[in-house]
């Protein structure tokens, strides 16, 4: 639990130091939402009615920027060998990482998501259902992207890859999240929405870090 | 026999056999020292050792029981200093080592390890402001940070100038009187001239020259 709560706090850290690499994410965000207006036309209504699915997908395409360097650095400097050989489970070390990237990246997607809402004209009534599937999508993408980022570690390219190999298999995701913001506005319940949400959550956090232990061993030998 | 040995170990790298059919034994207080030309497979030999890569053939005992049948009990009592040092330059000195005594189990010194290898005075300073011979010392640091019984090390005194070479040399004989063992791949004389040694072109496919002459007739320092 000790070297758990010294690799959350070292990857913190770490990205709180180089602040630039975080704050690209959020930027990308925000200036990717920005573009769909100039592109659409600012007519409010229309932007209202499409205010869910941009913000789900560029949220999406932003988190995909910050996956390439997720086991990177630890695996050209060494780290991942001591990692691996350190005398805890790997997937328990996986975790770490991933709760570090959830913190760094997962939660200022969430906390910016509202603002872009409100460029975009999204209805008042959406915003309590936005950060309720904003908060379990963007757990679920930390934990799938870094079995991605495992898998890819090592390879050409590997950022490119990534995405190929990620946004399939996120597409549930962007589907119930997008839909339950989409409902709770036209006037339904999103219960259903999100507790498959919870339910694909819940099967990540066990798949995942597993998943990426076996692919972290792999590319330390 | 109690202490670390291996039986029978082959390496393979993409397809190519670079060592087969060899066997260690090193007891408590003892060392050994692998020698050998570049690419004679040091290095793999010692990352079959410390449990990153896994032996094609063969197997690695510590304390008389296969690691592999409970690897976590092997790893709490290595320490491995691979050719990377492993080292965050956005992190200081002090977090840097810190950071790896925490994945490791045992009491820090981290004060103490650092006024080891001679960086008290550096430890609040960005680890990216470290030369590379100061960057060595900090990896090798994290050795002396927790207690270990067994030390792999390879190449450990790679980029040392020579007071930082006495220093590990030292560092290395305290820990073999308190009954440790340490493995390392090395060119320069590490003091622990009584030790065993494993010449590893002597392991190679069908034992074919690696090397045009004899290992000693090259510089000192070159890395497998």
């Amino acid at each position: 639990m000790n070297a758990f709560i010294a690799l959350v706090a070292r990857d913190i850290r770490i990205a709180l130091r180089q602040l630039s690499d975080t704050l690209m994410v959020i930027v990308f965000f925000i200036i990717a939402a920005a573009l769909f207006p100039l592109g659409v036309g600012p007519e409010p209504n229309l932007l209202a009615r499409m205010a869910p699915g941009i913000l789900w997908v560029t949220a999406l395409l932003a988190a995909m920027l910050s996956f390439d360097r997720l086991f990177q650095n630890d695996y050209e400097d060494g780290t991942l060998e001591l990692l691996v050989i350190a005398p805890q489970p790997v997937w328990l070390t996986a975790l770490a990482k991933i709760a570090a990237h959830w913190l760094t990246t997962g939660l200022p997607l969430l906390v910016a998501s509202p603002v872009i809402g409100i460029m975009l004209n999204l209805r008042p009534d959406g915003y309590g259902v936005l950060m309720a599937t904003m908060a379990l999508g963007t757990a679920i993408i930390s934990l799938v992207g870094a079995l991605g980022a495992a898998l890819t570690l090592g390879s050409r390219r590997s950022g490119v890859l990534l995405s190929l190999l990620v946004l399939p298999l996120v597409i549930p995701v962007l589907i119930f999240g997008a839909g339950a913001v989409e409902a709770v506005i036209g006037g339904f319940p999103a219960t259903q929405q999100l507790l498959v949400l919870g339910g694909v959550l819940l099967a990540c956090v066990v798949v995942c870090p597993w998943g990426c232990a076996v692919a972290l061993r792999m590319a330390a030998e | 026999m109690e202490g670390f040995t291996g039986t029978g170990l082959a390496c393979i790298r993409s397809d190519r056999v670079v060592f087969a059919g060899l066997d260690f034994a090193v007891s408590p207080g003892d060392a050994l020292v692998l020698s050998g030309p570049n690419g004679s497979g040091k290095s793999s030999l010692l990352r079959l050792m410390a449990g990153i890569a896994a032996p094609a053939a063969g197997e690695i005992n510590w304390l008389g029981r296969p690691v592999r049948d409970d690897p976590e009990r092997f790893f709490a009592a290595i320490h491995y200093v691979g050719h990377r040092d492993a080292v965050k330059p956005a992190l200081t000195v002090r977090e840097n080592l810190s950071f790896h005594a925490a994945l490791r189990r045992g009491e820090a010194q981290i004060d103490a390890a650092l006024d080891q290898v001679g960086l008290s005075a550096l430890a609040d300073l960005p680890a990216r402001l470290l030369s590379a011979g100061q960057t060595r010392r900090l990896t090798l640091a994290r050795i002396l940070a927790t207690p270990a019984p067994l030390w792999l090390l390879d190449e450990p005194t790679i980029a040392l100038d020579y007071r930082s070479v006495d220093r590990i040399k030292s560092a290395i004989a305290d820990h073999r009187a308190g009954g440790g063992i340490v493995v390392a791949s090395t060119n320069v004389p590490l003091g622990i001239d009584d030790a065993k040694t494993v010449d590893m072109a002597a392991f190679a496919e069908d034992n074919r020259t690696l090397w045009g002459d004899t290992v000693d007739e090259f510089p000192a320092g070159d890395s497998a």
